[in-house]
């Protein structure tokens, strides 16, 4: 039976928001063991992490779709409904890059030259670190809607945004790095090789870079 | 046998049938606030409700009853006539049941009704058709009418005013926790300082008791100071719980409002059985008393059965049909955490108790509907589906004529079948 009360309430899409970051970050965190068995030259594991990495991107790739069908233009909402569709194509992204990362090094069979191994893990920590904390920011979604955007909340959430912020500032820093480490050696590699690490570096850091991105959407919404 | 008899037994069954279809729609949709930000299992909003619109109705529900009973269908007009007295039977028979059939074709096909529309609509309805359109106080209808676009505005008006103050007071603070134990108790003081004195004011009369305006107020504080010390105590005994906090900040706030939704759940079946318990109870009111008088218009006291029958039908439909729709209506709306519920709640119910001491019968539904989205302007709900709300709006204006056409068919059978 419907009922009048009851349905006025659209489906809410803060908490399928708050899970879908949470699939997200736990897709970027794989990265870390994939990576560890790349240096390793562990292809079997290799093999089955990248499985679990694309069960995860699939995942948040459903929940993405089913969290849109549920917001239609009729739903009246203290924030646009664009910025929250913005905020979750973001938010997939993080999932997206992860995946894109563990193709071109498994697709490539590539192997990460052993004097960069190490900085490159770093690297790939701290971009685990910047999904993590996007995670953290966006966790707070609910109670800003509690406290309706306003007051200790939103400062709350400003001060994670800005510790986002400073991941990411850290992940570029160690990008640079390891680029001039890899030209240092690049003349030792194949040249392709050489190209698709460049380019596995760049990928890597876009997680980051997403990551970021998060926290700018997120500011949006405060700011309204 | 007397055509008496017959009149106040059918009349007596329609009443019941109709009180029964308040209590499995109306009350259910009253009480599932507060059962869906679970500030109280099903067992204890049936209780809750049990004895506050049961209250409700007794001390506050004179007023509208007798508008329900003789302030639509010009009295004056039917004295004149001589068989004015069982035309109005006739027609006051032929509106309970065509309210009631309605209500239960709306609620099988799950059309938003409201039970005031349906009853006022099938009023006029006989009236205008069945004895003429003059027979109709179109005044007194305009007024409510007018009623039911002002109440849910009203309600929603205050609802975001409410909200508003706890979301400046207690939820965007640093400290909501503290905030929310300072100022919970001031909200429970309000709320029952709202429903006492317009009880006091505007209901107590009718069962016989008269207090000056001076003590109204000092018995209002004293009640309302008496009850939200009470909360306090319940209130103090909330101790933070660190792991479910870490979760969600708001966690341990919203149980402090928990306890507040309480006493506005309360206040809320308090406020429906004073309202919208005439619309069963005002029609078989009048029959009863023009067919043990045979006359329009005789000065009799609204006997207790039928505000006995009126409570009990509720009670019978709460427990029969209306637990299942709180538990599926309670399921939908978690969305309305406590502190958004009971700002809902407060909002609906002093509106509604104030239409009540005036005498306007308005629809509970509307009036909470409208508060809601009051607390939705105050940014308090993630998503309100404006579609929904659309729908709810035709079906305002559909009611009315429904129940209208219906109650003019059985008034002709009506006239044509009893005696």
């Amino acid at each position: 039976m419907a009922n009048m009360l009851a349905n006025i309430f659209g489906s809410s899409p803060v908490r399928p928001l708050e899970k879908h970051i949470d699939v997200a970050f736990r897709c970027a965190k794989k990265l870390r063991p994939f990576v560890a068995a790349a240096i390793e030259k562990d292809h079997k594991r290799m093999a089955e992490v990248r499985g679990q990495i694309e069960a995860l991107e699939h995942e948040a790739d459903n929940m993405k779709k089913e969290i849109r069908l549920h917001m239609p233009k009729s739903l009246f909402m203290p924030v646009p409904r664009e910025d929250l569709l913005e905020l979750l194509l973001v938010q997939d992204k993080i999932a997206n890059r992860t995946k894109d990362v563990s193709g071109v090094i498994m697709g490539r069979k590539m192997t990460i030259p052993e004097p960069i191994a190490e900085k490159f893990l770093e690297f790939v920590d701290s971009n685990i670190d910047a999904a993590k904390q996007a995670r953290k920011s966006v966790r707070e979604l609910d109670e800003l809607f509690t406290a309706g955007f306003r007051g200790a909340e939103v400062d709350l959430v400003t001060e994670l945004i800005e510790e986002l912020d400073q991941i990411e500032t850290k992940t570029d820093e160690q990008q640079t790095k390891i680029r001039s480490a890899l030209f240092e050696i690049e003349k030792t590699l194949d040249p392709i090789d050489a190209i698709f690490l460049y380019e596995v570096i760049a990928l890597t850091g876009e997680i980051a870079d997403m990551a970021e991105r998060v926290g700018r959407r997120l500011e949006l919404l405060l700011s309204h | 046998m007397d055509a008496q008899l017959v009149y106040i037994g059918l009349a007596a069954a329609f009443g019941l049938f109709m009180a029964w279809g308040i209590g499995a729609n109306d009350v259910a949709n009253a009480m599932a606030t507060s059962v869906g930000s679970k500030a109280l299992t099903i067992k204890q909003a049936i209780l809750v409700a049990a004895i506050f619109e049961f209250a409700g109705a007794v001390l506050a529900g004179g007023e509208v009853t007798s508008t329900i009973r003789k302030g639509i269908v010009d009295a004056d007009l039917l004295i004149g006539m001589d068989d004015g007295p069982r035309l109005l039977i006739y027609g006051m028979l032929a509106a309970l049941l065509a309210a009631g059939t309605w209500l239960l074709i709306a609620s099988r096909n799950g059309w938003p009704v409201s039970t005031t529309h349906s009853i006022v609509g099938a009023i006029v309805g006989f009236a205008a058709v069945g004895i003429g359109v003059d027979a109709v106080q179109w005044g007194k209808v305009g007024t409510i009418v007018m009623s039911w676009v002002v109440s849910p505005v009203t309600s929603g008006f205050i609802a975001y005013l409410i909200y508003r103050s706890v979301q400046k007071l207690i939820l965007s603070q640093d400290d909501p926790l503290a905030k929310a134990k300072r100022y919970v108790p001031v909200y429970i003081f309000l709320a029952a300082f709202t429903i006492t004195l317009v009880t006091i004011l505007k209901g107590l009369s009718h069962v016989g008791l008269t207090i000056s305006v001076r003590d109204s107020y000092i018995l209002a504080i004293a009640i309302a100071v008496a009850i939200a010390l009470l909360g306090s105590f319940f209130i103090s005994r909330i101790e933070a719980d660190p792991k479910a906090e870490k979760k969600q900040h708001f966690v341990t706030v919203e149980r402090v409002f928990g306890i507040l939704m309480v006493v506005t759940a309360c206040g809320m079946a308090f406020a429906h059985g004073s309202n919208d318990v005439a619309n069963a109870i005002g029609p078989l009111a009048a029959v009863v008393s023009i067919a043990t008088s045979g006359e329009i218009g005789a000065k009799a006291a609204l006997p207790i059965w039928v505000l006995a029958l009126g409570g009990g039908g509720i009670v019978i439909g709460l427990a029969t049909f209306g637990r299942h729709v709180i538990a599926t209506v309670g399921k939908k709306i978690t969305q309305l955490t406590p502190s958004r519920g009971f700002a809902a709640e407060l909002a609906a119910a002093t509106t509604i108790v104030i239409a009540s001491g005036t005498g306007i019968p308005i629809s509970t539904t509307h009036t909470l509907v409208g508060a809601v989205l009051g607390v939705g302007m105050a940014r308090g709900i993630e998503a309100i589906d404006l579609r929904v709300v659309a729908r709810i709006l035709v079906s305002w204006v559909v009611t009315i004529p429904a129940g209208a056409v219906l109650a003019i068919i059985f008034f002709f059978l009506f006239k044509t079948v009893l005696p």
